[in-house]
């Protein structure tokens, strides 16, 4: 431990005093936390710059740590991603009976971004869950945020119950793989992996406890639930910042440990691909919640994304990765128009939103834009990350797998179609008014617009995931 | 620069434009000035287009500019047309200007009708100059999805259930395509090298037979969707009918026509050797799309699903015509595009017009028309026998080209399925004499019909524009068929090697 490991740390060092930052501010006994939210988000854009600077590639403690450019390409997205959901989130901390809680909103949050640095930077099977225990204990506890709420606590306990099963199956993965290989070191790991049964069955148990965090079916059960039940920002947290981590970790260690052994996954994500897309469509299509609505949406997105894998080459890992990028923003543009809307008026159904255009334009063509982009419609930036993913998935011969997965988007723009219907054409007598939104809602609905409308056509983005991903 | 470019720019300026403005007669204004400058630049473009072929320039594509865009899969910006392509851009700058003139009365939203408007129009030019598949492909898309709110906001009758199924079974069909494209861009290289999206570099290469009659269906059927092939034509007849004007005009004159565009240069040019061996499904598929287009028309009373029916009939002929696979056909067949394009667009702007006086679309509640708004009337009349084929108007010339190309098909089941295409000529000729029949000719059956004021200003410009530009193919039909000969020959040579 010396100076170089701490700047080689620094985002986790940077983080772990910001963690120590609110527990002081939280001392104070102001009632207003204004400066505490100021205070908070320039720090972290500062921590999101530091994020861009060039790294070294190298290894700590005994490989258990690794740094390299496409890992710091991957904490990159999440504090991107994490930034804009701090920035909604003032509204909702701003709510007089929300101010109490910004001390330990702020802290847990950040607590569980440590924790998902540490997964994407582990080398080694015990750290990566090591930081999967930390991401997923303070997000229970930021799901039972509003704690007056019976469906709040709910969805807290649910949470825990599911991802203390989801753990122990991954356990129980980890322990087959040790004693198949007698290592749980990804270096030493990936120069042994074979394709017996229990190696499979290893990495079944391991895909499954990780299916969980990505919501795929059959293991999606807590999602919608708890979707609905957690305050705003933590939803648009799970669906992009938790999902985003559990996505890159499955991607590094597939892609970098099991590489050699493609066929023990590919079939696997074959399947969890179709029934994912399918089961989520299906749920999907009856929602009139909002927040279950693209609790289903986001689980026929990871479907999506679980077609990335059936190519086991660099192509399919980074498809994934961008279109994971453009779903990112994609989704949190979308709950950041939704989480305006539900912190003033407290309506998160499709009806509600009947008449929105006509008393809110702007935030109805975000709006329309997001969910155009989730839909994969060109000229946005969904359309490419699609293509280039069912590309990776045709490269190899699945047409099938890519014919199905193109219906599932034409139904899933059906149901998009459905809340643009809602904003743009329904006609309703008293519509939500004209809201007020914070310069900051207003920051995070800019850069994921500005993100939706050019990124597809600026190629050089996916060239440099390809360069990451190598 | 690409002169090519500027077609899109002028969509993409007057979008800005329009957002910019505040009230309704100012984005009318701009509407139609962008769109009266992208007719005018089309002819500059035509002359250019001469201009160049005259210099001795045989290149099969002109105004050809290659700029990579997406390196790692080979995807690149590239632009270029030829005879085809050209008709096609006139095609549609005529209608996008007959079409901003005769949705002159929008009043609701009129800022978002007319930036849809122009997306849609913007995206089929894309599609038109594009030369490298992902291009076109995203063209597709964009123009196609403007009409979900152009319908759902703006359209008549059960609006959101059209707009909804339009939508669907387009992007349906695009599900085809996008799976068919995949497959070609994964073949486009048989024997090493690079894959690629170029139409012109696909076009050289022999993709294998297997992967070509794997891919022919999803993306011809992909394309046809758009086409109206039966089956997959319902979307059709309540899209347009529930669609305002101007949308109608758009869809059934031009977005129609990508699909036998696409049929034509993608599925069929990319994958000859499967087009020859699948073409007898297709020729029945859309001998049946003819038939049962002309004989929908019949039953029908509302005016617009008389049309969108007719349309389905006359682009199944389009379709029909192109898997004839001689010139002769094919000729008939791009005639029939341009010929129906204009038409069709006529009619639902004249169906929108008189729509707008007498409020009611049901043939049986009017009458005698004919008397109290002359001008409408005539060019109804126009467009009616320009549509059964009259000769001197544009229907005859492309019929007449199509049937004489099948007839030269010797075999018995291209006789046949001729012979039942050709049957549609008299059916046609039913439903729109019927029509003329009771809706212009005989008693005025209301006496509210009385008041009505003949065609506005706007109207006519609309209207005449059209009319002229029918009846130049139908006059001169040669200085088109001399535009598309050549690429025509040289993509006929292509598939009957």
């Amino acid at each position: 431990m010396n100076w170089s490991t701490l700047s080689i740390m620094r985002l986790e060092v940077l983080l772990t005093f910001m963690v120590l930052y609110q527990l002081i501010a939280d001392l104070s006994e102001k009632e207003n936390k204004r400066s505490v939210i100021d205070f908070t988000i320039i720090f972290f854009t500062i921590i999101t710059f530091i994020g861009f600077l060039p790294s070294e590639n190298t290894t700590l403690f005994g490989s258990m740590y690794i740094n390299d450019e496409l890992r710091v390409f991957f904490k990159n997205i999440l504090n991107v991603s994490t930034l804009i959901i701090l920035l909604q989130s003032t509204g909702w901390l701003n709510k007089p009976e929300n101010q109490s809680k910004t001390g330990a909103f702020y802290l847990l949050i950040f607590s569980t971004l440590i924790g998902m640095y540490f997964m994407i930077s582990a080398g080694d099977f015990l750290m990566l869950y090591l930081g999967l225990e930390l991401a997923t204990l303070p997000l229970t506890i930021l799901a039972a945020f509003d704690k007056n709420l019976r469906r709040s606590a709910e969805a807290g306990i649910k949470l825990l119950m599911s991802s203390a099963v989801s753990s122990a199956v991954l356990l129980f993965g980890l322990s087959l793989m040790y004693g198949v290989y007698g290592t749980l070191h990804f270096s030493e790991m990936a120069l042994l992996t074979d394709a017996s049964t229990l190696s499979i069955m290893a990495l079944i148990f391991f895909m499954a406890g990780l299916g969980f965090k990505l919501s795929l079916v059959p293991f999606h059960l807590w999602t919608a639930d708890v979707y609905e039940g957690s305050p705003m920002p933590v939803t648009s947290y799970f669906s992009v910042v938790s999902k985003g981590a559990a996505l890159f970790t499955l991607a590094l260690v597939l892609y970098r440990v099991f590489g050699s052994q493609p066929n023990v996954w590919t079939m696997a994500a074959y399947i969890l691909s179709i029934t994912t897309m399918v089961v989520g469509n299906l749920f999907a299509l009856r929602q009139k919640n909002l927040k279950r609505f693209l609790a289903f949406s986001s689980i026929t997105q990871a479907g999506f994304m679980m077609l990335g894998f059936v190519n086991s080459d660099a192509l399919g890992m980074n498809t994934i990765v961008y279109f994971m990028l453009i779903y990112s923003l994609s989704n949190l543009a979308v709950f950041g128009v939704l989480s305006i809307v539900t912190n003033n008026t407290g309506k998160e159904n499709m009806d509600d939103f009947n008449g929105f255009y006509s008393t809110n334009p702007r935030l109805s063509l975000i709006m329309l834009l997001a969910l155009f982009s989730l839909a994969g419609i060109p000229p946005v930036a969904g359309f490419f990350g699609k293509f280039f993913l069912f590309t990776a998935a045709a490269s190899k011969g699945f047409y099938i797998l890519v014919f199905i997965a193109v219906l599932n988007a034409t139904v899933s723009l059906y149901y998009y179609l459905l809340v643009i219907k809602a904003m743009f054409i329904n006609k309703n007598e008293t519509p939500i008014p004209n809201l007020p939104s914070t310069g900051y809602e207003k920051l995070a609905l800019s850069m994921c617009f500005v993100g939706i409308v050019v990124i597809g056509f600026v190629s050089a983005l996916y060239d440099y995931v390809m360069l990451v991903v190598g | 620069m690409n002169p090519l470019l500027i077609l899109l720019i002028i969509p993409l300026l007057t979008i800005v434009g329009i957002a910019f403005v505040k009230d309704l007669t100012k984005v009318r204004l701009v509407s139609a000035i962008g769109m009266s400058g992208q007719l005018i630049f089309s002819f500059i473009l035509l002359y250019l287009f001469y201009q160049q072929r005259n210099t001795g320039n045989t290149d099969d594509m002109l105004f050809v500019s290659t700029t990579m865009w997406y390196e790692a899969f080979n995807i690149q910006l590239k632009f270029g047309i030829d005879g085809i392509s050209m008709a096609m851009i006139m095609l549609t700058s005529i209608v996008t200007f007959a079409g901003i003139f005769a949705s002159w009365q929008v009043e609701h939203l009129p800022k978002e009708f007319f930036i849809s408007l122009i997306i849609l129009a913007g995206g089929v030019f894309g599609f038109f100059i594009s030369l490298d598949l992902f291009t076109m492909f995203l063209f597709y898309e964009m123009a196609v999805i403007p009409m979900y709110l152009l319908i759902g906001l703006w359209g008549s009758g059960p609006k959101e259930y059209s707009a909804m199924k339009l939508t669907l079974m387009l992007m349906g069909g695009s599900a085809l395509l996008m799976v068919g494209l995949l497959g070609i861009y994964f073949n486009s290289a048989p024997d090493g090298g690079r894959l690629t999206y170029d139409l012109t570099e696909i076009a050289k290469v022999n993709i294998p037979l297997a992967a070509q009659l794997f891919f022919f269906p999803f993306t011809f059927i992909g394309f046809g969707v758009l086409g109206a092939m039966f089956p997959f034509h319902t979307w059709s007849p309540d899209g347009h009918a529930s669609a305002p004007t101007a949308v109608s005009m758009l869809h059934a004159g031009v977005l129609m026509k990508l699909g036998g565009y696409g049929c034509f240069r993608v599925a069929m040019y990319l994958l000859p050797e499967a087009a020859h061996e699948l073409a007898w499904i297709f020729i029945t598929l859309t001998s049946i799309s003819v038939v049962y287009g002309a004989f929908g028309a019949i039953w029908q009373k509302d005016l617009k699903y008389i049309n969108a029916y007719s349309s389905v009939s006359h682009c199944g002929l389009v379709l029909f015509a192109l898997l004839m696979m001689n010139e002769t056909a094919t000729t008939g067949a791009i005639l029939q595009m341009i010929s129906h394009g204009l038409m069709t667009a006529l009619f639902f702007a004249l169906i929108g017009m008189i729509y707008g006086r007498t409020h009611t679309r049901m043939i049986n509640e009017m009458g005698g028309l004919m008397k109290v708004i002359p001008f409408l009337s005539v060019i109804y009349v126009i467009a009616g026998l320009a549509s059964l084929g009259l000769p001197g108007l544009s229907g005859f010339v492309a019929e007449m080209t199509i049937f004489v190309g099948a007839f030269q098909h010797t075999d018995m089941f291209h006789r046949m399925a001729t012979i039942v295409a050709i049957s549609s000529i008299v059916i046609t000729a039913v439903y729109i004499l019927r029509v003329v029949g009771t809706l212009l000719l005989g008693p005025i059956t209301n006496n509210h019909y009385l008041d009505l004021k003949d065609a506005q200003w706007f109207e006519k410009i609309s209207g005449v524009t059209l009319v002229i530009a029918i009846a130049i193919i139908g006059l001169t039909p040669f200085w088109l068929s001399d535009l598309i000969r050549e690429p025509l020959a040289q993509m006929i040579q292509t598939l009957t090697n």
